[in-house]
């Protein structure tokens, strides 16, 4: 299997994120920089198939020059290589990333074998868009199952499970080569070690430039929604408050069964 | 947010674990009404205190940081939060195996119990996963530990409201501090306002910015310290104990590692020194971790992960063993590596606890309630008193480099007379050129450029030959020049002139001045016009704070000349007992007047040329222990006949500006005497020591008394001063120890090598034990140094009376070997012109 | 005549669910600023569709849309992006309105990718103009973007628990209008091939009246029991934070939180949570917040309505005991 990841480097955000003074964007003085939780285990996921299948696995964001470290850091846990798109720094929408994503997968797919599974987290952690794998795919033409919490290998299909809208589970079983975004959960991604730490620092990274281009979307200013700070009232200490809160699941109606 | 009281006798800022060890303290002291504000949670506020790795090294070279671990660490066990793992510091270089001899001498002279040196095999067998192979042995400290130190703050809070006097607010942010009439006066915070009549502030990074509220100055930087936790360790697995295992200092790569309950903590000072601002802290609500626990920065870190690497293989390699944590997280650095306590000299009542570290808090704490309830510290907190500080070594530009300079020398094999490189030459004297033509080496002492010998003086190597000790070792040869030897004997034999521009100077003046001096100083300051008085200042329990000369110049004037390295915290002593009613002022004229020393047996033959004959200077017209006014080439200068080398001579002061011209006078009148320039290695050194003159900071601190260092004078004089009761009493008593001077009979080591002590060694009896006197004190070198003039290597030390016979043999310990030594004199009387004719020539 | 605006209106048990009762509460404002008919397009099977258009009176909708085609189901998220842009290039409307649930977002960048056509998605206000002018969630909410949206056809979802719906007016039900999409094998190619039922008499937390979640303070999946019993005894669901599920106490479906499961129960009992904002954006959509914690600082008590202090082992049986004690005595 062939297997490349598709990650977006996001600053690992507190209890309470701080915007720059003009709104442009969230203060990083203080925050180091980590990838979704999603994507975290995507590229477990892929770890974890090329260790079972055989095969190679691929890494690959759009970011400035420092996302570097996020590449690095999926290698220190296991993957082989790594392609950087990097950028000025400017935001790319979802339609310009997609974009790109395909460009740099048909200029892989060109001169290498084509990757049987592309990997995505559901949605990133910072701007949320839930829409780039599901643009990558359409592009290339190829299957894509969002939401994925469980991945079975077959001959030439693969078996995508994901949580139902009501509910339960439901599967989907897809020919390769596909696209499959994965939600947490689908793996508990291991930390890197001190070796593979080591050996991620000396790898080689595949760098290009895509030219920036306008999307649809176009951010203006962000802030921060209004905080509903309540004062939560006290209506006990301890177990004697037990008759306190029963009161209160009367009064909401819930013990009316 | 919590509400707060709205009065208090102390406020307490921050509840980590200084804060939470000075309520608990002052508590005990019999403080009540003690408020402690906690901007954060509780029990962890998110400060150092909850995510510093809290272990616990007792041996540490200097006396008064040992002092203070060592009593944390009986605090902690006391509690019940030290878990006694032992420690070993690894050596992988001959270099760094001598330092761990060292650092045996050092666990000797300061009591810590069980220290002992060990093979790599040793060290393996305490230690199963190290790679022995790559150590040449290690340092092994029984007495080594871990602390909870966030339960250690729960318990010290909680033992203080047990007794009623303290009240803990948490999630409370202080927003202001006022100061009236150059005292605190009110505490503002976001949960109301709190009267109160002292603030201590125990912010650790956040410090500056909280003193800064109240005008006043904290000068310490955060900087950070990386750590990283791996895990789960196979080997670990089935652990019961957070710590099984000796934790290990990897010394020669700044590292530390140590179990960690499953995991493997890794800790590193190796990295470069990465300071920030106070300012910059985040918010506890902006922060990902805590406002303390910042962003690993890995670049910065990947170097040491070889170095660990190589030392623990079977855990550090193991493919499966994870990067769990790894953060960048803050601790508190100062501009000489000490922490920053005691009342601020800006404003008061507004103490300062900060840049304390956990392995040093319950200890210092102690300390500081003690000092607070009256004075009276059982540690002498000198060397961290944030009184010490001169403005230059408040600003942001000092602070920075001597942090990042100092960052690496925490693990570092740093010699005693290490000089900073950094941020130099801040003063100067105004004879600098000069001693820079001379080719002086400088050693800095409260900023001052002081040149410690001349190279110009090579010459004088020939005419002295093995009379200047020459040195083979290395570690003695360092910060050393047989030139200094060769300027002693050069000042004995004709003349020697010294630049001693780092005093510092105050005026007293006014009606109340002489009874604000005679309150302070244990000798008679109400002498005649013209008369100089050598003082020591006692602390109320007769512990000695320091010693000084004041001149009266007039009928409500004075001056007080005293050291550099103390100054401002003299200055403070000075300050802090003028009259309530205003009838005494303080002048500091430090920076009006530079001194020369002018001494030898031509010095008067000088002294007449230079002044061309227009002022007596005769011994009966200017008789020892007097001052009077002398013209120097048309400059106006203040001579004062006084000697720190043992020698005819005088201190002159000159206005600052005039100073080269009067060094140039002197230098002309000199050069047919044959006088030399003549280095501090000389005055502060070889000269003080043959004369058995005692130094602050060596001899002279508040563990010992007049009596035992032998400056009781027979009679006392009428007044009253701080500390009389206690001296009294002590007279009274027979002494536990005596300040004696040692000569070292042989300083040829096993390998035939000549060595030299350099101070700080203990003094052990003839079959190797330690020495303690009745008071538990060891004896321990206060000072050393060449005698050239008697030819032996010199030692002060403190003995038990059965010990300090002249004549008796001892041994004295050094790298790792014994060499004896002999009570050359018990008590004050000099070694060198015992009856003090030269002086009083 | 403006353009109308679209609202994708998803069909369940024959009701619109409450996000898209957000989801046409957003569009209709929009239909009304910008003078364009709301036109629903109904997200279900055709036979539940012509059977629930009526559902709709008093909403505001002129039109309802049903999709006819033979083998189309919901089980096909392609099939319904290609209809749904089938139905867009027939009526060119000048925005489509879905909503910001998992499956709104997929079916939305689905049809956004066939068109080639941009996509907000989690927006919580809009207002129309020659390009729109957005408000949508970044970081599950805790963020906010001011954005432009240009495009011929303005695609976005509306993030779920974010829009006030009010009570149906007196609008009457749309005209239905049907209409018949022509879909290819490779339309229906992705699709749900197997299912599996959730498990019986167990409550989904995403439905659950009362959900009861459980943090650090719990301190071992045994530590659960106390929360599992009550959950019983109140017709109530199970949670946990991230780290509950991340220490493995937890199947990682029962996590709330920005990567996990966003809630908006009646009463959201929240038991050793401290309250780190990856978790409360999962569950501040409560109608009512109970915090139980030793610590009366912790960040949960500033979005909790009550709070009991003390060890949720000690209060958690408690408060069973007390409900069996009055049911007993009732």
């Amino acid at each position: 299997m062939n297997i490349l990841v598709c990650v977006k480097r996001v600053p690992a955000t507190g209890g309470r994120i701080v915007l720059t003074a003009d709104g442009s964007a969230i203060d990083v003085r203080f925050l180091g920089f980590t990838v979704s939780p999603h994507e975290e285990c995507a590229v477990e996921e892929a770890v974890r198939i090329v260790e079972a299948r055989g095969g190679s696995s691929t890494v690959l964001t759009l970011g400035p020059a420092v996302a570097e470290e996020q590449l690095r850091d999926a290698m220190a846990i296991g993957i082989e290589r790594a392609i950087l798109l990097e950028t000025d720094g400017r935001d790319w929408d979802p339609v310009a990333t997609a974009s790109a994503i395909v460009a740099a997968v048909r200029a892989q797919e060109a001169v290498a074998a084509p990757f049987d599974l592309i990997l995505f987290g559901n949605e990133s952690a910072d701007s949320g868009g839930f829409q780039v794998g599901i643009r990558v795919a359409a592009a290339l033409g190829r299957p894509i199952v969002t939401g994925v919490k469980a991945l079975q290998l077959g001959e030439g299909r693969i078996v995508a499970r994901r949580e139902g809208a009501g509910g339960g589970w439901e599967s989907f079983e897809i020919p390769l080569p596909a696209v499959v975004s994965v939600k947490e959960g689908i793996n508990l991604p291991r930390y890197p070690s001190i070796p593979g730490r080591l050996r991620a620092k000396k790898k080689e990274i595949e760098r290009s430039t895509p030219a920036w281009q306008p999307g649809g979307l176009e951010k203006i200013v962000l802030r921060l929604p209004k905080e509903e700070v309540t004062a939560a009232e006290v209506i006990g200490r301890g177990p004697d408050a037990a008759a306190a809160v029963v009161d209160l699941l009367d009064r909401i109606g819930v013990l009316d069964r | 947010m919590s509400s707060v009281p709205a009065q208090a006798r102390v406020v307490i800022i921050g509840a980590g674990i200084v804060g939470s060890s000075m309520a608990w303290h002052l508590a005990r002291l019999g403080w009540r009404d003690i408020v402690l504000l906690e901007k954060g949670m509780l029990p962890n506020p998110g400060g150092s205190t909850g995510h510093a790795s809290n272990f616990i090294f007792l041996v540490d070279h200097s006396k008064e940081m040992a002092a203070f671990t060592m009593e944390s660490a009986r605090q902690y066990r006391e509690l019940g939060v030290y878990d006694e793992t032992g420690g070993i510091e690894v050596a992988r270089t001959p270099e760094r195996m001598a330092e761990l001899t060292r650092r045996m001498a050092s666990s000797t002279a300061w009591g810590v119990e069980g220290s002992r040196l060990l093979t790599p095999a040793e060290v393996k067998a305490m230690v199963p996963f190290i790679e022995h192979s790559v150590i040449l042995g290690g340092f092994y400290t029984p007495g080594v530990g871990i602390v909870d130190s966030l339960q250690a703050g729960t318990l010290m809070r909680q033992k203080a409201q047990d007794l009623g006097a303290l009240t803990v607010a948490a999630s409370v942010e202080v927003t202001g501090i006022d100061v009236e009439a150059g005292r605190v006066r009110r505490v503002h915070t976001d949960g109301g306002t709190i009267e109160v009549e002292i603030v201590v502030v125990a912010c650790g990074v956040w410090s500056p910015r909280i003193a800064r509220m109240a005008g006043a100055s904290i000068p310490l930087t955060p900087a950070v310290h990386q750590m990283m936790d791996i895990g789960p360790v196979p080997m670990f697995e089935h652990t019961t104990k957070e710590v099984g295992y000796p934790i290990v200092r990897d010394m020669d790569t700044n590292m530390y590692e140590r179990q960690h309950g499953t995991g493997f903590e890794i800790g590193s000072y190796a990295h470069r020194a990465i300071l920030m601002d106070a300012d910059d802290i985040p918010s506890i609500a902006a922060s990902a971790l805590s406002p303390t626990m910042l962003p690993f920065t890995k670049e910065d870190f990947d170097p040491q992960l070889e170095d660990s690497l190589e030392l623990f293989p079977e855990i550090v390699g193991d493919e499966s063993v994870g990067v769990k944590l790894a953060i960048n997280g803050l601790l508190s650095l100062t501009p000489d590596g000490n922490p920053i306590i005691g009342e601020t000299p800006e404003v008061k009542g507004l103490w300062s606890v900060a840049a304390v570290w956990i392995k040093e808090a319950p200890g210092i704490a102690k300390t500081v309630a003690e000092w607070m309830t009256n004075g009276e510290p059982e540690i002498d907190p000198h060397g961290s008193d944030i009184a010490r500080f001169y403005d230059h070594h408040r600003t942001d530009q000092h602070i920075a480099a001597r942090s990042t300079e100092g960052y690496n020398k925490t693990y570092g094999i740093v010699h005693p007379l290490e000089q900073w490189a950094s941020n130099r030459p801040i003063r100067i004297s105004p004879a600098y050129d000069r001693h820079v033509a001379l080719r002086a080496e400088f050693f800095e002492a409260a900023g001052w450029e002081r040149p410690f010998w001349y190279g110009a003086n090579e010459s004088l190597l020939a005419e002295y030959g093995d009379r200047v000790m020459p040195r083979t070792a290395e570690w003695e040869s360092r910060w050393w020049s047989p030139i200094i030897n060769a300027e002693h004997l050069a000042m004995r034999d004709r003349a020697g002139l010294v630049d001693l521009s780092a005093f510092a100077i105050f005026d007293i003046t006014g009606p109340g001045a002489l009874a604000a001096l005679e309150r302070l100083s244990v000798n008679k300051v109400d002498v005649a016009v013209g008369r100089t008085v050598y003082t020591p200042l006692l602390n109320a329990a007769g512990g000695i704070l320091a010693d000084l000369t004041i001149m009266r110049l007039g009928d409500e004037r004075f001056r007080v000349v005293t050291g550099g390295g103390m100054g401002m915290r003299d200055r403070k002593i000075f300050a802090d007992a003028l009259p309530a009613d205003g009838t005494a002022q303080l002048h500091d004229v430090t920076n009006a007047f530079t001194t020369f020393g002018l001494w030898g047996p031509r010095a008067r033959d000088i002294l007449g040329a230079a002044s061309g004959g227009g002022a007596d200077i005769s011994h009966k017209g200017f008789p020892f222990l007097s001052s009077k006014t002398v013209d120097i080439d048309g400059v106006r200068t203040l001579a004062s006949r006084i000697s720190y080398v043992g020698e005819l001579g005088w201190e002159i002061y000159v206005p600052m500006e005039q100073g080269l011209r009067v060094w140039d006078a002197l230098w002309r009148a000199g050069t047919p005497h044959g006088m030399a320039a003549v280095g501090i290695g000389t005055y502060a050194v070889t000269a003080r020591l043959e004369k058995g003159y005692r130094a602050h900071g060596a001899e002279l601190e508040l563990d010992f008394d007049l009596v035992e260092a032998g400056m009781a004078r027979p009679t006392l004089k009428d007044a009253d001063f701080v500390g009389r009761a206690a001296y009294e009493r002590r007279r009274a008593a027979d002494p536990a120890a005596i300040l004696c001077t040692l000569t070292v009979d042989d300083p040829t080591s096993s390998t035939g090598v000549k060595r030299y002590m350099l101070g700080r060694e203990p003094i052990l009896t003839l079959d190797g034990q330690r020495i303690v006197d009745a008071k538990g004190r060891g004896s321990y070198v206060t000072s050393a140094g060449s005698g050239p003039s008697v030819g032996k290597h010199l030692l002060m030390t403190y003995l038990p009376p059965e010990y300090a016979n002249e004549g008796a043999k001892l041994l004295v310990e050094y790298f790792g070997e014994s060499y004896p030594v002999t009570v050359a004199v018990a008590g004050s009387s000099p070694l060198f012109d015992p009856e003090n004719l030269r002086i009083r020539a | 005549m403006s353009a109308p605006i679209f609202a994708l209106v998803t069909i369940a048990a024959g009701v619109p669910e409450r996000t898209s009762l957000e989801t046409l509460t957003v569009a209709r404002r929009l239909a009304a600023e910008t003078g364009g008919p709301l036109e629903a397009v109904l997200v279900a099977a055709a036979a539940d569709a012509r059977s629930t258009a009526a559902a709709l009176a008093g909403w505001g909708v002129a039109t309802a849309i049903v999709i006819e085609h033979d083998t189309l189901t919901l089980d096909h998220p392609d099939g319904w992006a290609a209809a749904v842009a089938q139905v867009i290039a027939a009526r060119g409307p000048a925005a489509v309105v879905g909503s910001g649930t998992e499956r709104g977002n997929d079916l939305l960048a689905r049809v956004a990718a066939r068109l080639s056509l941009p996509m907000a998605a989690n927006v919580v206000s809009v207002a129309a103009g020659d390009r729109y002018r957005l408000v949508r969630q970044r970081w599950a909410g805790s963020l906010l973007e001011e954005c432009w949206l240009d495009a011929p056809v303005r695609l976005l979802t509306v993030a779920p628990n974010a829009v006030v719906v009010g009570e149906p007016d007196g609008t009457a039900a749309p005209a239905q209008e049907r209409l018949a999409v022509t879909l290819g094998p490779a339309d229906l190619a992705v699709h749900v091939t197997s299912r599996e039922a959730p498990e019986r008499g167990r409550i989904s937390l995403a439905e659950a009246k009362v959900v009861i979640g459980g943090g650090r303070g719990v301190g071992s999946t045994e530590g659960f029991g106390d929360l599992e019993e009550l959950a019983g005894l109140v017709g109530g669901a199970v949670g946990g934070s991230r780290v509950v599920t991340s220490a493995g106490w937890r199947p990682h479906a029962d996590q709330i939180g920005q990567t996990g499961l966003r809630i908006a129960p009646d009463l959201y009992i929240a038991c050793g949570i401290s309250g780190a904002i990856q978790h409360i954006v999962g569950c501040k959509a409560a109608k009512l917040i109970l915090a139980i914690n030793t610590d009366d600082e912790a960040p949960i008590m500033s979005v909790a309505d009550y709070a009991v202090i003390g060890d949720l082992h000690a209060i958690v049986p408690a408060i069973s005991a007390e409900i069996r004690r009055r049911s007993a005595g009732g």
